[in-house]
């Protein structure tokens, strides 16, 4: 089975690779705002603790 | 040896505990979806009916099954925070929210995807298809009701209520191929076994638990944002290595 036969799937191609890559999609993204939130998350604790510092 | 599980009922200690089990449920699932993947397009023979287009089953079902017992999850720990008042519950029912709308939008979508070479349609007013759309935008109501109250233990408590009476929807949708006449079929998998191939097992099998695992270690991620958010004002946050850097 050649590489371009492999990504046709019978000409169901599109159907399983747009399923296949929107949920890859979703899960990057998730990762990627999961970890976003985290380090702005960080980022507040240590302006309140800087601003409780000043005072 | 008895284990004081009220222990990890406090969020403070619940944040470290998150943060030791992260990298092992991130590395499991990693694992699991390679191999998944792995049988679902070289393992796993063609189907006699459906040609190759039967392959969006292995990512159809698992994030099908994921969104509604993410739900009941969700449902039950909102339940807990508001029947007990533990803030750690509640906690975990906001963490898990995001994660159940983006696998029920999975859901819909490879459903689409597949409905479209297999039935001729993206989409039909089935009550499977319908009952899984109204399961979305329970999630979707949710976060936007605990989003719109300003004071966290008020937007616990409604979000708790919608979340508990949204999940009769669940059995709808589990019972809903057996109940009315649908287009969609019936479940493949069932309690008492299956007439799968060996190989779409596999397939399917690992795939649900690369999926349970990925919702777990992202929940866990989210849950120790969430804590710090809401504890910011606690003294054991200010203590927090990360955050004295």
């Amino acid at each position: 089975m050649s590489l371009s036969e492999f990504f046709a799937m019978k000409g169901y191609g599109f159907y399983i690779w747009g399923s296949y890559g929107l949920a890859l999609l979703i899960f990057v993204v998730e990762i990627a705002l999961v970890r976003h939130r985290r380090t702005i998350a960080l980022q507040q604790l240590r302006l309140l603790r800087d601003a409780g510092e000043e005072e | 040896m008895a284990i004081n599980w009220f222990k990890y009922s406090a969020p403070s200690t619940f944040y470290g505990l998150a943060g030791r089990l992260l990298p092992w449920f991130a590395w499991s699932s990693a694992i699991l979806f390679a191999v998944g993947l792995y049988i679902s397009f070289f393992v796993a023979p063609m189907d006699a009916q459906q040609s190759e287009a039967y392959r969006i089953m292995f990512i159809h079902v698992p994030t099908s099954i994921l969104s509604m017992f993410i739900y009941l999850v969700m449902a039950g720990y909102a339940a807990l925070g508001l029947i007990f008042n533990t803030r750690l519950s509640s906690m975990m029912a906001s963490a898990l929210a995001p994660t159940g709308a983006l696998f029920a939008f999975i859901s819909l979508w490879t459903g689409a995807m597949w409905g479209k070479p297999m039935w001729g349609a993206w989409w039909v007013w089935d009550a499977r298809l319908t009952s899984e759309l109204i399961l979305f935008f329970l999630y979707l109501g949710f976060i936007s009701l605990h989003a719109s109250i300003d004071d966290p233990r008020r937007a616990d408590r409604a979000g708790a209520l919608l979340a508990i009476v949204g999940s009769v929807n669940v059995p709808i949708i589990y019972f809903s191929v057996k109940w009315w006449n649908t287009l969609h079929q019936g479940s493949t998998i069932k309690f008492s076994g299956t007439s799968m191939h060996i190989a779409m097992q596999q397939a399917m099998y690992s795939m649900i638990a690369a999926c349970w695992l990925y919702a777990i270690a992202v929940t866990l991620m989210r849950v120790r944002s969430i804590i710090l958010e809401r504890e910011r004002n606690a003294q054991w946050v200010s203590e927090l290595a990360e955050v004295r850097l």
